[in-house]
């Protein structure tokens, strides 16, 4: 399986990501740029953390109005994975991909640690290894993931089991404890923890790994059959 | 050309957690009369004249990127101006 790194300028987890795929993963890795005209090539698409376009204005929203960004939707809407971690998911909030917002967090402070998550919902293709109700770790990084939608977006993401991951102790005012949203088709999920940083015993855990597999395992099922 | 204020603000809905804290330190320096304050944006604009209305193209640029509608809501003066 070959997956795109999406590299905008201040993306700064695009490094580890590329690591958790190649080395970790086992699997074909490319970083693309932001100014990229086709993913036609690649099975899966990656959205980074850090601060592109320097957060400028509002997390993601200079990002999304970038070239590639038109090829993200493309691949989204063709049925591609496309996962968005932290800066990546709020990327995928601002280009319209996932619903809501990210305010900033209630302490007004960035928190950098690892949290336990709980696997909402273990039926999608991106944590089909987890198990139900799993609690798993995975270290957050963000000043600004205090997610917030209307009622009735809220209502839908219930509804469609669209909330995948919340966070045990929620530590940044985000509604409901969410941590991690998929779209009502299935193949795009935004999470503000960090699975990439998660996927090596020595360096803290990797309870982020089976996320990746996961990816992996229903890409090959599609394949064979 | 057109001189354009633009401010943008979290919506009355959304809590705005930057504006809670600045409320209470006034209320700590003993400003009791301050009663909320909501904290945002403010952005100028210079539009030079063209086909398109300018208070269309305010508004787009302000739909499209300046303001998140998910959590904020926007206000704009238009001012026009004179070339020296």
């Amino acid at each position: 399986m070959k997956f795109a790194v999406i590299v905008f300028p201040g993306s700064n987890c695009d490094v580890d990501m590329y690591h958790a795929i190649r080395d970790e993963l086992g699997e074909e890795v490319e970083y693309v740029w932001h100014d990229a005209d086709h993913l036609d090539e690649f099975d899966g698409i990656l959205l980074p953390g850090g601060f592109s376009y320097g957060d400028y204005l509002r997390t993601g929203a200079i990002a999304r109005f970038s070239k590639v960004m038109q090829e993200v939707v493309k691949a989204a809407n063709a049925g591609k994975p496309v996962l968005g971690v932290c800066n990546g998911f709020q990327i995928l909030l601002e280009s319209g991909l996932l619903p809501g917002a990210m305010r900033r967090n209630e302490s007004l402070k960035f928190i950098c640690r690892p949290t336990r998550l709980k696997v909402e919902n273990n039926e999608t293709i991106f944590t089909s290894e987890y198990k139900k109700s799993e609690i798993i770790t995975v270290p957050i990084a963000h000043g600004e993931g205090n997610y917030y939608c209307d009622e009735e977006t809220l209502q839908k993401l219930k509804d469609n089991r669209q909330i995948v991951f919340t966070y045990e102790n929620n530590p940044n005012g985000s509604l409901e404890d969410i941590a991690g949203i998929i779209n009502e088709k299935g193949n795009v999920l935004g999470m503000m923890p960090h699975p990439e940083r998660a996927v090596d015993e020595l360096l803290g855990g990797a309870d982020g790994l089976k996320l990746f597999r996961s990816i992996v395992k229903t890409f090959r099922n599609a394949v064979v059959v | 050309m057109y001189k354009v204020k633009v401010y943008v603000t979290l919506r009355e809905s959304v809590l705005d957690p930057q504006g809670a804290a600045v409320k209470h330190s006034l209320q700590s320096l003993s400003y009791n009369e301050v009663s909320d304050v909501r904290i945002g944006k403010y952005m100028e604009l210079t539009v030079e004249k063209s086909e398109r209305n300018v208070e269309d193209v305010v508004k787009e640029v302000c739909e499209r990127l300046l303001a998140n509608p998910v959590i904020e809501d926007y206000r704009y003066e238009i001012e026009e101006c004179v070339a020296q």
